[in-house]
């Protein structure tokens, strides 16, 4: 075992306990859960290149504004077959959550920047990488299970 | 009988392209899909000659210029300059399945995944769609890796 690996649980341990001091105090410790992703091509296509985001995320109008505007992805071109983009849009829009409808970003959603109101210094982590990245801290997003300590 | 004879001959390039491709790719799926692009490049290239491992190479490795991704410039930018590593989305930091056929017997045996990246990964590393050429060379080349 390299002396680089034997410091990542230590790492990992540090960053809870900072998320711990950061978000622990005005919230707390439970699961917030969110209906997981049920539909496969869905699961598929959008969990190729990032965590596939539940429909509950966002309300339905900035599902359709981000599967409207696939062939510039936030930045991306990730333009799918018709079919498949319609039924992903389907899915997405029927099981959407609520929000503000301007915005195509979940981290710019309200209560999203609520709860994560802490250090920018955590984003730039290498094992965080970026802020859509839930599962660095999170690690049953995938799930739906977003754990709030 | 004129119109004979170029239908023969097409019939010969095509069969004869398949066991090229089928020899070079290992996978009757794979070959099915760079024998596509052969007959397309034949279509748009005049004097194409078969697809090249090494032109798959340089496309893979670039760097290009003009893509719709600044961060981009080459296929490996993602997939890594290894093609049989572990690749990393730049942005994401979500793993990527290694490129290489020697790694990953599955890649480049369901056409329409391969014709969705294509399309959108040709844009985003050199700002444009890929030739018929291109895709067969760049299959070529992970296909040998």
């Amino acid at each position: 075992m390299s002396p680089n690996r034997s410091f990542r649980p230590l790492t990992g341990i540090a960053a809870l306990a900072m998320l711990a001091a950061t978000a622990g105090a005005t919230f707390a410790s439970e699961f917030e859960r969110v209906r997981p992703v049920t539909h496969a091509a869905t699961q598929k296509e959008c969990g190729e290149c990032h965590m596939a985001y539940q429909p509950g995320l966002l309300p339905a109008a900035s599902w359709t504004r981000i599967m409207d505007g696939l062939q510039d992805h936030f930045g991306d071109n990730a333009s799918l077959p018709a079919d498949t983009a319609a039924a992903i849009r389907n899915y997405l829009t029927q099981n959407a959550g609520n929000g503000d409808g301007r915005l195509i970003r979940i981290t710019e959603q309200r209560w999203w920047l609520r709860k994560h109101d802490f250090s920018p210094s955590i984003w730039t982590r290498k094992s965080v990488a970026a802020k859509s990245n839930c599962e660095a801290c999170h690690r049953t997003a995938a799930q739906g299970l977003y754990e709030d300590d | 009988m004129r119109p004979t004879k170029p239908i023969l001959l097409l019939a010969a390039a095509v069969s004869l392209g398949a066991g090229v491709a089928l020899a070079a790719s290992g996978d009757p799926e794979r070959a099915r899909i760079l024998d596509g692009y052969a007959a397309q490049a034949k279509a748009q290239t005049p004097g194409f000659a078969g697809f090249s491992a090494e032109r798959g190479r340089a496309l893979y490795l670039g760097p290009h210029a003009g893509g719709k991704v600044a961060d981009t410039p080459g296929c490996a930018s993602c997939h890594t300059r290894d093609p049989a590593g572990t690749g990393r989305h730049y942005k994401t930091g979500r793993d990527i399945l290694p490129m290489a056929v020697s790694a990953n017997p599955k890649r480049f045996t369901d056409p329409a995944e391969v014709e969705k990246r294509f399309e959108r990964d040709c844009v985003n590393v050199l700002g444009r769609a890929c030739t018929a050429q291109e895709k067969g060379d760049f299959i070529t080349f992970l296909s040998n890796r």
